[in-house]
């Protein structure tokens, strides 16, 4: 299958809105997608991830907002018209036909010609490697190869976009990965625009060029996987970015090296990410791998002290779970393995504390704490 | 060659499902034979007993009663009679349930109300129904009355006691029937299914004959099945709302003639095995045509 031309330059959504009842399952999504965009839609169950990917595929009408492609609105639509691909997390293939129909369906919904059909089937089942597959029936295949026939009957219609509703979810690990690959690759050399609906962050961080973290129907971030991975805008993506340890911390002092915080367990130095304001609640972010365990040389102040709880073997390393003074676990990677129940002090560069305000509204945006600071200034 | 097992012949019986479990079902072998293979073989038994004028009348010694029914056009009649009301009354009712099951298979508010409304005449009898047919279609019932005095039609028209009236009562106890079957079975299609041919770029039609139809069609022979052979039983409505000696003379109210007019025991048992060898007939060839469907998985939970 040749690379597709783009059939747009850039698919627009505006305040994209979708309400079930009263209750906003998604709401006010703006976002530009380039053709040959890789985007991935990250966020927990019930964030709207799939409600705007069904939107977007018009399976569910929109009730706020509108897409444009180019100059063109297509969100009046009907979901045949747009010629939008769809891989379903299920997969959705049609039990009663083999392979080959099931890829050819597409085609001859379009009235494309026999001949072409059957060309156009062939490179198909050849570009997902299933050419020893082609007669059987979905439920005769693997989950794996279930999940090939997908893409390749999305793809066969060569769609100006393709949209992904968690297509490695139903598959085990180690075929998970292989299928990444395998979706990347095809995305570059077909030359797709790819919309991907996922909740995992390592999947999204490996696939996409672009990131959108929605959670509760609302979009909190929008960046490439390196800004969302070292500067998360908010302590909801820095959760999802990996950022395990999460605490409740007390601003007590801000200024131009940086903020410092402290609550019962520690009383350390990290950098503020915005709306942060001395004696304001605020919520400390640190990954578990830049949390260290300090040597018994270093003695300076900023260490954690906790008691190991749980260690866990990771491979290269360990992850150790120790409990700190007020009862909160603090996750840590390590070399060594220390035993549970001896006595550690940990240490993070301040530079990777990222201290974050507490109170979020809907959109991730800062709760205004200008009361608090005002208290807190008298 | 395999090694021999070791296990005992308890053991290894046991593992062909031969165990004392089996005893559990000696309760239900019993009744099915003192209940149903006994006197139907009883009945049969019957068939070939001829009372004396029979063997008079047809000749072929014990077999005068079958002979009877192929010869006398009089018996053999209602075979078709039976078949020109159960075919046709089936077959709309399974036609008819297919777009209200479709329609109604999403949520919505008053779902439940709507569909015990039309689940409700399975729990009326045939009876009932019968009457209130008669009452609301006769002569001189709301129907012609009203459609008299708004000038559609000159003089009442027969709606009962005919062909339409057996077909109509039929409908009523079959419709809610194959309507709950229908549903069941649609609601094992997965509804993503639908989703995926729609961004595949078929239209309604294009994914209800393609997609829905295949996956429903052995469902529609089932449902096929039960509402005949429901209509094919037809005896109550027959009489009642029908023309018992006309167009709706269905084979068994022939007999029952037998049975309760003639007092001929033997041909009326011989009447009752053709019902079922004809309804045999008919559900082997729907079945033939089934064992050509796609009958696997059909994606959903149902």
């Amino acid at each position: 299958m040749a690379t597709t031309p783009h059939a747009f330059e850039t698919l627009k959504l505006t305040g994209l809105g979708r309400s079930f009842g009263g209750h906003a399952a998604l709401a006010g999504l703006d976002l530009t997608i380039r053709a040959g965009e890789f985007i991935a839609l990250l966020g927990p169950s019930g964030c709207g991830k799939s409600t705007a990917l069904n939107c977007l595929a018009g399976l569910l009408p929109l009730t706020h907002g509108t897409i444009t492609m180019d100059e063109k609105r297509i969100d009046t639509l009907s979901p045949e018209q747009r010629g939008f691909g769809m891989v379903f997390q299920n997969y959705a293939l049609f039990p009663h036909m083999s392979v080959e129909r099931n890829i050819a369906f597409g085609l001859q919904m379009r009235k494309v010609s026999r001949s072409e059909t059957k060309r156009r089937v062939t490179e198909a089942i050849a570009l997902v490697k299933l050419e020893a597959h082609a007669k059987k029936l979905p439920g005769q295949l693997s989950g794996g190869q279930q999940q090939r026939v997908a893409i390749a009957r999305a793809i066969v219609l060569e769609p100006s976009l393709v949209l992904m509703d968690e297509p490695l979810s139903n598959l085990d690990a180690k075929l998970r990965l292989d299928m990444r690959t395998e979706i990347r690759r095809l995305h570059q050399s077909l030359g797709l625009t790819t919309i991907y609906v996922t909740h995992d962050q390592e999947e999204a961080l490996s696939m996409a060029d672009r990131l959108v973290v929605l959670r509760e129907g609302r979009v909190q971030q929008v960046g490439t996987p390196e800004e969302l991975h070292t500067a998360p805008v908010n302590w909801h993506v820095a959760d999802f970015m990996g950022y395990r340890n999460l605490l409740d911390v007390t601003v007590t002092e801000s200024g131009a090296e940086g903020v410092l915080v402290s609550n019962e367990d520690l009383h350390i130095r990290g950098t503020a990410v915005g709306g942060v304001t001395p004696g304001g609640a605020a919520r400390l972010a640190i990954r578990p791998e830049d949390l260290r365990i300090a040597s018994s040389e270093d003695t300076g102040d900023g260490l954690i002290v906790a008691e190991v709880a749980v260690v866990e073997y990771h491979g290269r390393e360990f992850s150790v779970g120790a409990t700190a003074k007020s009862g909160t676990t603090l996750y840590v990677r390590s070399e060594l393995a220390p035993q549970p129940g001896d006595k550690v002090r940990l240490r993070v560069d301040p530079a990777r504390a990222l201290v974050f305000a507490a109170d979020l509204d809907a959109a991730g945006e800062p709760v205004a704490q200008t009361a608090l600071a005002g208290e807190a200034a008298t | 060659m395999s090694a021999r097992s070791t296990a005992g012949l308890r053991h290894r019986l046991a593992e062909r499902g031969i165990d004392r479990g089996l005893l559990m079902l000696l309760p239900a072998v019993a009744f099915t034979v003192a209940l149903f293979i006994y006197p139907f073989l009883y009945g049969i038994g019957l068939t070939v007993q001829p009372t004396a004028g029979m063997q008079e009348k047809w000749g072929g010694g014990i077999w005068a009663n079958y002979i009877a029914f192929f010869s006398d056009p009089f018996v053999f009649d209602s075979v078709w009679i039976t078949l020109r009301l159960a075919l046709p009354a089936a077959l709309f009712n399974v036609l008819a349930a297919i777009p209200v099951a479709f329609k109604l298979r999403g949520k919505f508010r008053g779902k439940r109300l709507l569909t015990t409304l039309l689940v409700l005449p399975i729990t009326l009898g045939t009876v009932l129904t019968a009457q209130g047919l008669l009452i609301f279609a006769g002569r001189q019932g709301w129907l012609n009355t009203f459609l008299v005095q708004i000038g559609v039609l000159n003089e009442p028209a027969q709606f009962v006691n005919n062909y339409l009236g057996v077909f109509l009562s039929l409908v009523i106890s079959g419709f809610p029937f194959s309507f709950l079957l229908i549903s069941s079975y649609l609601s094992g299609i997965d509804p993503s299914l639908e989703a995926a041919a729609t961004t595949l770029g078929a239209s309604w039609f294009q994914r209800f004959r393609r997609i829905i139809l295949p996956l429903l069609a052995p469902g529609l022979a089932t449902t096929f099945i039960l509402t005949f052979v429901l209509a094919f039983s037809v005896f109550p409505s027959a009489r009642l709302v029908g023309d018992p000696t006309g167009s709706t003379r269905v084979m068994a109210l022939m007999a029952y003639r037998s049975f309760g007019e003639q007092i001929d025991y033997p041909m009326a048992s011989t009447i009752a095995i053709m019902m079922g060898v004809v309804e045999l007939i008919v559900i082997a060839i729907v079945m033939l045509w089934r064992t050509t469907l796609y009958r696997g998985s059909t994606g959903g939970k149902g």
